[in-house]
């Protein structure tokens, strides 16, 4: 493990997610992948996995890849179960002599592929133990196919299949915890960051779950400016918001110990976190205060959980 | 020296497998295959098989695994039957398109609904344009040199299609017979190592599989998938012909049985075929012409080697175990009509549907159908071209 973090010296670290690929200006995926990638060591080879989705679509259109590792895309709803074949197959040609160079695994779905139609191959994954890390870049719908609710999409958010309209305030539903999830399958590690500051907690956690031995879990949320609705300029902010308002609060479970890793000074309202986004801008009419007071209401209930959870220690 | 033994069909296939100790089996249980990969297991377990075993949670796991395993660089397998395999449906059109070696093990079974556990080739018939290379077994010991057979067809260099490797669930996976078994090192020798040209855990040469192609690219793809099922045509041949050098044992395309001479023929697929072959045997005894062909490899199709096998027979029964519910018959009977058109040969024939979800044929059943082939021949006119056999009255 790495005792230093130097933002400057990892940001000199050659790219593993070469530029040229088709990804938008301000996407949350893109730097979710680069961050990551930049936790492993030097020397240390990787393959990647990668549900469909945008990221797939967008960075390897044959005849042409941004991967530097060997990567691999099979169908959306199995980047678990394919990379636990290529970890295994590792393990069987270590074993048998024919390679010695030492390999990470590491997949990466978006919210769609892995709280919803992967859900089950995920978590096949984790409960067998495979020695990787599944990375979910959650931007909380179903972007690739244009903006479709997802188990990750916030209540109230306005989407193409949840649209705000004359009897619509948006999603009915909240959000399905996944990190609790992947927590209650008793892995390794899992991980819970976003886009902060000089990147530390993300690339921290990225480092711990690529170099604990067993299944690991991130979960970054990874605003996606054309389903948010914000200005592509503005991913940090919103991303900081998320965390002071404990929208998004930065946690890790590691053999089943909640750890909380920053606890806002001051909790921000969630308004803080709403109104820079246009899939919320229905929440902040006159007539629907109420609606913001549920949100808040449910992030607090989620916030003491949490909290509660990481007491226990 | 060969081995005499007596094994159930799923026993013989994981004897295959242990011999040829591949490295990777992801496997989700379904009747009649779960045997398979208990048997592999168990081999594991006690220390008979290097393999790595993958209890996957399904399916589409299981295939995903092996696509995955695969891609890596491993030679991999798994097994299945049914349902099984209409939930891996998405993979084995990856499988194909990525051209990877892999196999499957598939133990042929009726598809729901209604739920049956039986055997049909609705599973496999289905799978029929997914790029896949189908063998078939009529007995355990066609099973297991199959499934010898098996990496040797798809790792070809000339080929890279994933195979699998059938069988008739329960009357071939569950029935014990007696068999002829080949000795490890034999078995090792000829299967040999697996040295892929490309892929993912080469340490020389990052790889990345399954791209994103638009409409300028695919179709070259496919183009290349075809290439390939073409070039598989004489690897099998080449494959069986080694094959008999090591086991005394011949296999085609498929098995002619007293078809040289026939006026009428049954053309079938799988475990009737010995059934069938009981009829031939009682009914040359009373001096009717009638013969068999036994198709043992459904893809690559071998169109214009039927076509010449039948071409002197006066009328013939294409026997399909799966509807294909198109409303103008089967899946073989579509293809060897159409093998037999493009031939411009002059046999009459006919489409029978038999044994969905396990439904019994018989002797009787088989000397009936001669019978109509028969009359056909005479009145020169076909009667009932679609039809099933054996329903209850």
């Amino acid at each position: 493990m790495a005792t230093t973090y130097n933002f400057k010296e990892e940001m000199n670290k050659p790219e593993r997610l070469a530029p040229g690929h088709r990804m938008c200006a301000g996407c949350g995926g893109t730097i979710a992948v680069r961050a990551v990638l930049r936790a492993l060591h030097e020397g240390d080879k990787a393959v990647i996995g990668n549900a469909t989705g945008c990221l797939e679509v967008s960075s390897f259109m044959y005849p042409y890849t941004a991967w530097q590792d060997s990567y691999i895309h099979n169908a959306f709803e199995n980047a678990g179960a394919t990379l636990s074949g290529v970890e295994t197959a590792y393990h069987v040609l270590k074993k048998k002599g024919k390679l010695d160079d030492t390999y990470k695994f590491i997949t990466f779905g978006g919210d769609g592929g892995t709280y919803d139609i992967g859900l089950q191959s995920l978590s096949g994954a984790m409960e067998r133990g495979h020695d990787l890390v599944y990375v979910c870049y959650d931007n909380g719908a179903y972007m690739n196919t244009g903006i479709q609710r997802s188990s990750a999409t916030p209540k109230f958010a306005d989407t193409t299949t949840t649209p705000v309209g004359t009897q619509s305030n948006g999603k009915l539903q909240g959000r399905k915890d996944l990190a609790a999830i992947i927590a209650a399958h008793n892995v390794a590690y899992v991980g819970q960051s976003t886009f902060l500051g000089n990147f530390k907690d993300l690339h921290t956690k990225a480092e711990t779950a690529i170099y604990t031995t067993g299944p690991a879990f991130l979960n970054i949320m990874a605003p996606c400016p054309r389903g948010w609705g914000y200005e592509a300029s503005d991913i940090m902010d919103i991303c900081k918001m998320a965390v002071e308002t404990c929208y998004w609060p930065l946690f890790e479970v590691i053999e089943g110990k909640w750890i909380l890793n920053y606890e806002p000074k001051k909790k921000l309202p969630i308004e803080d976190f709403l109104r820079s986004q246009s899939r919320f801008k229905h929440l902040f009419k006159p007539e629907n205060a109420e609606l913001i007071e549920q949100f808040q209401e449910e992030v607090n209930r989620r916030w003491e959980t949490l909290q509660y959870n990481c007491s226990r220690n | 020296m060969a081995i005499r033994e007596r094994l159930s069909g799923n026993e013989a296939v994981a004897l295959a497998i242990k011999q040829i100790n591949p490295d990777v089996m992801p496997a989700f249980p379904i009747t009649p295959s779960t045997e398979i990969p208990q048997y592999v297991a168990n081999y594991i377990a006690n220390g008979q098989m290097d393999t790595e075993f993958i209890p996957v949670e399904s399916e589409h796991s299981s295939m995903s695994a092996t696509v995955g395993a695969s891609a890596a660089g491993a030679r991999a397998l798994t097994a299945t039957s049914s349902c099984g395999m209409a939930l891996m449906w998405e993979e084995l059109y990856v499988a194909a398109s990525n051209r990877l070696p892999l196999a499957l093990t598939l133990v042929n079974r009726a598809l729901s609904g209604p739920i049956n556990i039986n055997c049909d080739h609705s599973d496999s018939m289905g799978a029929r344009d997914s790029g896949w290379l189908q063998i078939y077994a009529e007995n355990n010991q066609e099973a297991y040199d199959n499934m010898i057979q098996a990496f040797r067809i798809s790792e070809h260099k000339d080929v890279l299609l994933p195979i699998m490797i059938c069988q008739d669930g329960f009357i071939t996976s569950h029935a014990v017979e007696n068999i002829e078994l080949l000795e490890d090192d034999v078995v090792k020798a000829f299967v040999g190592e697996y040295q892929p040209e490309h892929y993912l855990l080469n340490p020389e040469e990052p790889m990345a599989v399954g791209p994103y192609a638009v409409s300028n690219y695919y179709m070259e793809t496919k183009m290349g998938q075809r290439t390939a099922m073409n070039h598989a045509r004489q690897v099998i041949l080449d494959v069986a012909e080694e094959f008999a050098a090591i086991s005394g044992r011949h296999y085609g395309f498929f098995e002619e049985y007293h078809l040289e001479d026939a006026d009428y023929a049954v053309l079938i697929i799988g475990s009737a075929a010995g059934t069938c072959k009981d009829a031939v045997d009682a009914l040359r005894a009373n001096g009717k012409k009638v013969g068999l062909l036994k198709l043992r490899v459904f893809r690559p199709f071998p169109a214009v080697e039927i076509a010449a096998a039948l071409a002197h027979c006066k009328s013939v029964a294409i026997m399909d175990r799966s509807d294909s519910f198109s409303g103008n018959g089967g899946p073989l009977g579509a293809e060897v009509s159409q093998a037999l058109y493009n031939a411009r040969s002059n046999v009459l024939s006919v489409n029978y549907i038999y044994g969905l979800g396990g439904r019994d044929i018989r002797v009787e059943d088989f000397e009936d159908i001669y019978s109509r082939l028969e009359t056909i021949a005479e009145t020169g006119t076909v009667v009932d071209q679609y039809d099933y056999i054996g329903l209850r009255k």
